[in-house]
């Protein structure tokens, strides 16, 4: 076919050499088990890291934290440090203050909300343990690190502010100003009076959602290089477009002279979601010293100040009926926001506002949350992002309501939960669910667990009172993701929308570039996008790349957090694929000398309806490329720009059931089996799907057993290490069994829902239901998080005795 | 992440390195394998002047058959006794709890001698040094001199050596017939120290043709419980003479956590409320006597004293199940 | 300053270096080695992880004049060319990494294992790479990667040694 095709001697060339791409085989990319593309440079080390970077002349720079909590600086002196050798400047932030700008905070959640200014490095007040309170810049990372320890700083310390309910009482000590209240948030629905009123059954819990490191294996990294007024910089970032954007808001570098990229980046889950001050004082070094500057940061110093997770304190109510039925619930959150409000700290708990009610129905509903500030290191997104803490507190509840009424906890929730054929479903929280089926999904998951038969032997360890109990924990979850609808966020006065942009572009050999607007940190985006995209076009998996997180490549987007970037950012990528069809068959019917609506598009051919003469797309590329006969008013080159912006959130949902047994001697515990069977609609890829799935419980386990971010009286970080900071091996967590139902979403094309997060939500209350459950012969009701044999060895202790 | 600069001196010898000790004054130190010292530079927990490695000495590496004891050369890496085949036969309870200590490649470089001299309580070696009565041969420019294991360690992070004294070997005296060991170690990931060990090697005598059998002699140390390992003296003398039931049950050793999947908890049921050895359980109810365990995130003094007497019960109990 | 000969995935450096310089940091900053990355600084995560004279340490908790005279082995000297080591195959195979920090030092803690069990049981895997922490996998297709590799490598010597 390529013979009778004009285009000229270099689109001769290009079809003569083998250069120009063929049809895919016939087979369905989308839902195929593909084996990574990214994997090629990551299991070779032909990464490229932030770290990575050597430029010509490139300075080191080194903070100097604060090492206590809270204090007032009365003097800075960097000059001894100046004169040390290689080192090339040394600054405090009463030398950058006038340029250092203030770091954003991009979801003020109340009109009232108290937005404290926070200066990238302090300048005469520290309000958190490792806030940076100076910088040496040098020649390498070693005399950087000398120099340090020649800087002089004098601190009149204040009290360190530590728990939130003291923190609200007027005589504490402030944290600002304004007080130590940064914002109350409100929602209600329902008479909620009238369902606690004469309630026959009332539940009522505190549960306190310890704080956690997130701890991406890569530490943060930031190289920053200017080229005359021109910057860029490169940060180990999951946001390199919003971070662009606030950047340029808070250096007053025009954002037409700043490039963003984000190369390989190490893992994120949401921590990676920030302005960081360090991103900022690294660009204004290179500026102020015209050299490039690299930071990289050492654990110790990621487990001060990279920002924390959850952190809440969690004062719920339950009211039932006899039966079982949900009247109404109550939700009082304190949220610890740290010392400053970040990128979008008071919104995390916010996020969780929506999924308090879970899958279940319910009569009323009200929430309140309060966030505080303290002296510690602002909490900001972390992976499930007030997701988690949602679904744990209805998940433990429900625990309870079966516990209090006798029920198996797996009864109770079916005589809740919104049946499968009331979808779409407007729960009380204002939110349409489109799709779900929790039946199917629980049925699945209670023949893979072999749930009666553990039941089973759970009792007949109770009757043997044997000192190892067995325990088992349901948690029927779901979740809001793909974030978000932007006239959603827009209510909710976030500060940006929540749209998504990808472009398509053919090349000449019908080679394909993808552009997307997300930001993969390790999720496997360039292997999932080149599936959609070898579906839309029929061209094959291997003659498409993927290229990101780079604004001089990608130059629009809204990056990777919240289960986005299939649901959205997929979705984007559907879309533009369609108009480079669209744009396709005009000028295949052109060339066919048919009109256009009799041509069809199979296989990567576009065919005349009926006959056998055809263009494959990739020679549509080609003669879109030479452009020597293209119909009227048709531009030349095959690409396409698209964005995507959701009506509603995507609602993956699913059943998750934990055994472990517990040592009621030590206090350990261990997770005998795990089974997840979890329904996010669509599948691209069902290895990446299980390996997200996999990822997600290990954290979630994680918060359950091991992970506390613990400040001392003094406000000291004492989980700075990862020593200290248990993060499970392989040889502590179990194998898990992972299987899936399939709703499809109704509210994107692709009827794919998110599945970055659910692991991660669903998994902590099942197995502090299942501990709790071990210990209910004791009278044990709670255990708090993380579930350490100590504190289990307690709760049987204080049960018995 | 980054030490502060110090010097380096490679001495060839066991005597250079004692000189270059000396010659470097009080802030010298002794890089073996490194893994603990390292962590440390890197913190800034530590600023030597100098490092005088002793990591290559060929005749601090190595162990021997000599009468009456193994010797350990110093900076024989814990890989290397774990492969040891003298080990395993004649001091079985050194490789128990050296297969406990920290990771693969951590122990391809950390040293049995390095474990010992940077005398961490939280460390798994101590206490099996303090239960075998093992023998610490120390160079210095004086000459050498050896210290018991008792008079070894003296404080957290302490040891009886002093300035410009090297630790060259270490003894470890053969128990002969009849003994059995186990080392028990609780904590909270597999990476994580030891919450609380216990270090156990109990003589047991009888049971031949189903007759009945008999603790003649324990030896109980325990790691993480004060700021040296401690001997749990009352618990060996209450245990000796206890008469052993027939029934105890041939269960796997296995952490009570960070087991790894497919372990079952390890409780010793067949031990539990009810069941067999009650003298070793009560003899174990001394465990905690006379310690000074630390507070820390990883449990309160009172929660390692019970878990010492409920550690201390399942190491006599492995200890005492024929083989 | 000391100077050391150091051979590196089959090339031998001279350099002169501060004591105190960390072997990942001749590594990373002098050598370019870049695939062996820096996860902790309390040798806790492994990412680290290279081979030294056969053995898997982590190359933050050993000074570079530690390495004098010996032979190194990072991620980067696996492969022959364009053809990958089986671990790294079957860790691409069996999708056991994601964003791929700790799998150069995953890898190589794999390697360090098989050499001394090349049929290890699940336990026996798990208990080995627990020196190597991955914040992305949950480490179940981790288990299953070296399983693949140990089955791949057997009875070859050339792989085992990791070249």
């Amino acid at each position: 076919m390529t013979e009778e095709l004009d285009a000229g001697l270099v689109g001769r060339q290009i079809a003569e050499s083998g250069m120009l791409g063929e049809p895919a085989p016939d087979r369905h990319e989308v839902g195929a088990a593909r084996r990574r593309k990214e994997d090629a440079r990551l299991v070779t080390g032909r990464t490229h890291w932030t770290d990575n970077h050597q430029l010509p002349g490139m300075l080191h720079v080194a903070f100097l934290r604060s090492p206590m909590a809270h204090a007032r600086i009365v003097s800075v002196d960097t000059s001894a440090a100046r004169g040390l050798p290689g080192v090339v400047a040394a600054f405090s932030g009463h030398d950058l203050a006038a340029e250092q700008g203030g770091l954003p905070c991009a979801w003020p959640v109340t009109e009232d909300i108290v937005l404290p200014e926070h200066p990238p490095m302090a300048v005469d007040m520290v309000r958190y343990p490792g806030e940076a309170v100076a910088c040496v810049v040098a020649t390498d990372r070693y005399r950087a690190a000398d120099a340090l320890e020649a800087i002089e700083i004098d601190y009149e310390p204040l009290p360190a502010v530590l728990d939130m309910t003291a923190a609200l009482r007027e005589d504490s000590a402030k944290v600002h100003e304004a007080g130590n209240r940064a914002y109350t948030w409100k929602y209600a629905e329902g008479d909620i009076d009238a369902a606690f009123r004469d309630a026959p059954v009332l539940i009522e819990r505190t549960y306190v959602q310890q704080r956690l490191i997130p701890s991406a294996m890569e530490p943060r990294a930031v190289v920053a290089q200017s080229e005359g007024d021109h910057f860029t910089l490169y940060s180990a970032t999951q946001i390199p477009h919003i971070l662009r954007i606030m950047l340029a808001q808070v250096t007053g570098i025009p954002e037409h002279r700043l490039r963003v990229v984000a190369p390989d980046v190490g893992g994120g889950f949401g921590s990676k979601l920030q302005v960081t001050a360090e991103e900022v004082l690294v660009l204004l070094l290179a500026r102020r010293l015209g050299k490039p500057v690299k930071w990289t940061e050492s654990r110790s110093e990621g487990n001060l100040t990279v920002h924390h997770g959850r952190d809440q304190l969690q004062r719920v109510a339950l009211a039932a009926d006899a039966d079982g039925r949900l009247r109404g619930l109550r939700v009082d959150l304190l949220a610890d926001m740290g010392a400053y409000l970040m990128l979008v700290t008071p919104g995390i708990p916010i996020l969780g506002a929506f999924m308090y009610n879970g899958i279940y129905k319910m009569d009323a509903y009200d929430f309140t949350c309060t966030g505080v500030f303290t002296t510690k290191m602002p909490t900001d997104a972390y992976r499930g992002a007030g997701r988690p803490e949602a679904t744990f507190a209805i998940e433990r509840l429900m625990d309870e309501l079966a516990a209090e009424l006798s029920l198996d906890p797996i009864e109770v929730r079916r005589r809740n939960w919104i049946t499968h054929e009331e979808f779409p479903y407007t729960t009380i929280a204002g939110l349409t669910y489109d799709s779900g089926n929790y039946e199917a999904a629980t049925e699945k998951a209670l023949a893979l667990f072999g749930y009666d038969k553990l039941r089973a032997e759970q009792s007949d360890r109770r009757d043997r009172r044997d000192p190892v109990q067995l325990g088992i924990g349901v948690s029927t979850y779901t979740e809001m993701c793909g974030l978000a609808p932007s006239r959603v966020l827009g209510s909710l006065s976030y500060g940006a929308g929540g749209w998504e942009h990808a472009s398509v572009r053919m090349l000449p050999t019908g080679k394909v570039e993808v552009i997307t607007g997300v930001s993969p940190h390790g999720q496997g985006h360039e292997t999932a996008w080149s599936q959609i995209v070898a579906d839309a076009l029929g061209v094959p998996f291997e003659d498409i790349s993927v290229l990101h997180g780079d604004t001089a490549i990608s130059h629009k987007g809204m990056d990777t957090y919240g289960s986005r970037s299939l649901a959205v950012g997929g979705i984007a990528v559907v879309r533009a694929c369609d108009k480079v069809k669209e744009k396709a068959r005009h000028i295949a019917a052109h060339l066919l000398e048919a009109s256009a609506d009799d041509i069809e598009f199979d296989g990567g051919t576009f065919r005349v309806r009926g006959t056998d003469s055809g263009r494959t797309i990739q020679e549509v590329a080609l003669a879109a490329f030479a452009a020597h006969d293209l119909p009227e008013g048709v531009e030349a080159s095959l690409d396409s720009d698209a964005t995507f912006d959701p009506e509603n959130f995507s609602y993956p949902h699913g059943t998750h059931l934990c055994a472990v047994e517990v040592d009621t001697e030590t206090g350990a515990t261990k997770i005998r089996s795990y089974v997840a069977v979890d329904d996010i609609g669509k599948v691209v890829n069902p290895l990446i799907v299980a390996g997200q799935v996999h990822g997600g419980l290990a954290q979630g386990i994680a918060q359950a057993l091991y992970e506390e971010a613990v400040y001392d009286a003094e406000g000291n970080l004492l989980t700075t290490t990862m020593a200290d900071y248990l993060l499970p091996s392989a040889a502590d967590l179990p194998e898990f069994v992972t299987d899936r139902t399939e709703t499809p979403a109704t509210s994107n094309p692709l009827g794919v829902k998110g599945v970055g997060e659910a692991g991660t939500i669903a998994s902590t209350p099942a197995v502090v239901n299942a501990i709790v459950d071990a210990l209910r012969p004791y009278g044990v009701h709670d255990v708090p998080m993380p579930c350490t044999p100590e504190r289990i060895w307690r709760a049987v202790q204080g049960a018995t005795s | 992440m980054i030490p502060a600069p110090f010097d380096y001196v490679r001495p060839s010898s066991l005597e250079e390195a004692v000189s270059a000790l000396a010659d470097a004054g009080e802030d010298a130190k002794v890089l073996s394998g490194g893994q603990s010292l390292l962590p440390l530079l890197r913190l800034r927990l530590a600023y030597p002047s100098v490092l005088v490695d002793i990591g290559r000495l060929p005749e601090l590496r190595g162990i021997r058959d000599e009468d009456g004891h193994v010797l350990i050369g110093a900076a024989t890496t814990h890989d290397e006794v774990l492969r040891s085949p003298i080990v395993h036969a004649e001091c079985p309870l050194v490789a128990l709890a050296t297969a406990t200590v920290a990771d693969p490649a951590v122990r391809h470089r950390g040293t049995f001698g390095g474990s010992l001299a940077h005398g961490d309580p939280a460390g798994d070696l101590p206490a099996v040094a303090v239960a075998l009565d093992m023998e610490f041969v120390v160079h210095s420019p004086s000459g050498e001199r050896v210290v018991a294991a008792r008079d070894f360690f003296l404080d957290y992070l302490e040891t009886a050596l002093g300035p410009g004294e090297v630790l060259a070997a270490v003894r470890v005296p053969k128990l002969g017939e009849g003994w059995g060991f186990h080392y028990e170690k609780f904590h909270r990931t597999a990476q994580a120290w030891a919450t609380v060990g216990v270090a156990a090697a109990v003589r047991v005598s009888g049971g031949a043709g189903g007759g009945p059998r008999r603790v003649e002699e324990a030896r109980v140390a325990l790691t993480n419980m004060g700021p040296t390992p401690v001997r749990a003296t009352q618990v060996e003398a209450a245990c000796a003479g206890v008469e052993l039931n027939g029934s105890a049950t041939g269960y796997a050793a296995a952490t009570p956590n960070g087991a790894g999947p497919g372990a079952g908890l390890d409780t010793r049921n067949g031990c539990g409320p009810g069941g067999g050895h009650s003298a070793l359980r009560e003899a174990s109810a001394a465990a905690a006597e006379g310690t000074s365990p630390p507070a820390d995130l990883h449990g309160s003094p009172e929660y390692r004293r019970h878990l010492a007497r409920v550690l201390t019960h399942r190491a006599l109990l492995s200890a005492t199940t024929p083989a | 300053m000391a100077r050391i000969t150091v051979t590196v995935d089959g090339v031998t450096y001279e350099e002169e270096v501060e004591p105190r310089l960390l072997l990942v940091h001749l590594l990373r900053d002098r050598l370019g080695k870049t695939g062996t990355p820096i996860g902790c600084d309390t040798s806790n995560c492994g990412a680290c992880t290279v081979m030294l004279d056969g053995t898997s340490v982590k190359s933050c908790s050993v000074l570079a004049v530690q390495a004098d005279g010996c032979d190194v082995l990072t991620i980067e000297g696996l492969a022959e060319g364009d053809r990958w080591h089986p671990l790294q195959r079957a860790f691409h195979e069996e999708h056991a990494l994601q964003c791929g920090y700790c799998t150069p030092g995953m890898i190589m803690a794999a390697l360090d294992l098989l050499r001394d069990d090349p049929d290890p049981s699940d336990e026996a895997i798990r208990h080995g790479l627990e020196g190597n922490l991955c914040r992305c996998t949950g480490y179940s297709n981790i288990v299953r990667a070296v399983r693949r590799g140990a089955q791949t490598m057997s009875g070859d010597a050339e792989a085992v040694r990791g070249r």
